[in-house]
């Protein structure tokens, strides 16, 4: 179990607890957070999950796949810090991990 | 889950001709088609739910004419999910059909081994015509792809999105009210058509009173030469460079600009990405764009107004529905519109490399058809797929829009067309009846209606 706190992009901030294994994707689908849509399900599909990690957490959150860099690429607002959601599962580790949101998923 | 190979399978291996094996001539080989008595949709979705496997060819457009496919893609699904077509080969040099989600979603993120390039044949089942390949984004691969892609993608972000917003809500409510009432007339022409004509000559800053060339060119470059009454292989090749005279006079008039103005021209002339690109590959993304911003959409539109016919329950539901749920309501409809329409019924790659897939052997060369029109209607993946349910939960989920990184880049404008249509259709009308069975579009790719006859009561 990890606490999760989503971050709109108006600055709107959710608090969730998402159980380990699951995707911080699906952990927003779960809760009702708007702004992140989760088109392909969780395959690092489509960028509809796009999240921005903020400081420290980069390490903690795994790395990203060939394919997850692919779609990343051609997201809006991509930064050095952008993930995919759908690929990041809770665990321990990451209790208190807050994500924020770009201004439009595509 | 993905399908689990099946390596001890005795199917025949059999896989696409070579090319440099395939004897190319024109016009193509006469098709083969079942015996029998009738063509209409009655027979044919008989023969389908029947008939072996393997004699079936779903290229031809009688079954899409004739919306009589479905049973064929349960069975594939069912029988043989990774499936290989070799009857009338000598047509389309044989190909894979793949059926389920799981399946279609390992091909469409695997852009490594599964090629969409023009010059391999492209992205649709039938090659591109070789002494006319026409290179578009969406038929590279990487890295030209994605420069490319990302030359206009700009256009169609969130940000810019806002901006139209006001703009395609205006044109809808003119369009609206200017529809007759108490007469039958056709919701494809008049209102399809018309809205989405406006907002491509709009995109492209193309003049709005020749806005029609737009879908004449659109419906031109997808239509199959071989069906009466369409134009011959030359002719549309003769229109289409027509269409490239006259959108290189738009790049001319923009390239010198100091600055990009908004519009896709302008953009594809400014970017360093774009801007030295052959004319063909200027006329390869020009009808990528006009098909992928035309076609689509105007098929969702004609599709969604059928679906509510013939669910009425769903329409009531629709109607039932208050300023409080309504507009949560028309999201997930608009979601739902698309995965049970899904205007493009496949995509298709070609193996760079041998593969298993399913437990079957893809070889290097290999068409293989990912099926979207079959993936959204997969059990596996989707609850009581065949039903058309506006409030379905994660409506979100379809394959309409394909996956990876040749995703549809204008998704969100075609939900954002069409959440508003829905919104101002249903502040003036209590219903539109549909009156008769619509016309369909004679094609496995392009899955879409050629008129649909309704009714707004006086």
């Amino acid at each position: 179990m990890a606490k999760i706190t989503y971050v709109a992009h108006n600055g709107a901030s959710t608090t969730v607890d998402v159980a380990d294994g699951v995707s911080l994707m699906e952990g927003a689908l779960q809760n009702g957070i708007g702004g992140i849509d989760g088109d392909c399900g969780g395959n690092a599909a489509c960028a509809t999950c796009h999240v921005y990690v903020t400081d420290g957490w980069g390490e903690k959150t795994g790395s990203v796949t060939e394919l997850e860099e692919a779609m990343l690429d051609l997201a809006d607002g991509r930064k050095a810090n952008s993930r995919l959601a759908c690929q990041i599962f809770a665990s321990p580790s990451l209790d208190g991990l807050v994500l924020e949101m770009p201004e439009t998923q595509h | 889950m993905a399908t689990q190979p099946n390596l001890s399978a005795e199917t025949p291996i059999k896989h696409t001709i070579p090319r440099e094996e395939f004897e190319f001539t024109w016009p193509l080989p006469p098709r083969q088609r079942p015996d029998l008595k009738d063509y209409s949709a009655a027979s044919l979705a008989e023969y389908l739910r029947t008939a072996p496997l393997e004699d079936i060819d779903i290229a031809d457009p009688i079954y899409w004419e004739t919306d009589s496919h479905w049973n064929y893609f349960k069975r594939l699904r069912d029988e043989s999910p990774i499936h290989f077509t070799a009857q009338n080969s000598n047509r389309h040099r044989g190909y894979w059909s793949v059926t389920r989600w799981a399946d279609i979603m390992a091909v469409d993120t695997n852009h490594q081994v599964f090629s969409s390039d023009a010059h391999l044949g492209g992205i649709t089942l039938f090659d591109m015509d070789q002494d006319f390949i026409m290179p578009m984004f969406i038929a590279m691969d990487q890295p030209k792809h994605d420069v490319q892609r990302k030359a206009v993608n700009p256009i169609v972000s969130g940000a810019n999105l806002q901006a139209f917003e006001e703009l395609i809500r205006s044109r809808t409510q003119e369009v609206l009210d200017g529809l007759p009432r108490g007469e039958v007339f056709d919701w494809v022409d008049k209102v399809s058509i018309e809205l989405t004509s406006r907002m491509l000559a709009t995109l492209f800053d193309f003049p709005q009173e020749h806005r029609r060339k737009l879908t004449y060119w659109s419906d031109i470059a997808t239509a199959d030469p071989e069906v009466p009454g369409n134009l011959q292989k030359e002719e549309r090749q003769a229109v289409l460079m027509g269409m490239l005279q006259e959108f290189m006079g738009l790049w001319n008039a923009r390239v010198n600009d100091p600055e990009p103005k908004g519009d896709l021209i302008s953009m594809l002339a400014h970017n360093p990405a774009t801007r030295d690109m052959p004319p063909m590959e200027f006329m390869g993304n020009l009808v990528l764009l006009i098909v992928g911003g035309n076609d689509t959409t105007r098929n969702s539109i004609t599709g969604g107004l059928k679906f509510l016919n013939d669910n009425p329950a769903e329409y009531a539901k629709l109607r039932a529905s208050d300023a409080a749920t309504r507009p949560a309501l028309i999201e997930s409809m608009v979601s739902e519109i698309i995965r049970y329409q899904t205007p493009l019924a496949h995509m298709r790659r070609t193996a760079l490399e041998d593969t298993i897939l399913g437990g079957q052997h893809i070889r290097k060369g290999d068409k293989v058809i990912m099926w979207y029109v079959s993936g959204n209607r997969d059990e596996r993946a989707i609850e009581n797929p065949d039903a058309f349910i506006i409030d379905r939960p994660r409506a979100r989920q379809h394959m309409a829009f394909g996956f990876g990184i040749h995703r549809c880049v204008g998704n969100r404008l075609a939900e954002l067309q069409l959440k508003i249509i829905w919104e101002e259709i249903m502040k003036r009308f209590d219903t539109i009846e549909v009156v008769e069975d619509p016309k369909r579009v004679p094609s496995a790719f392009v899955k879409g209606y050629q008129s649909l006859m309704v009714r707004i009561p006086a």
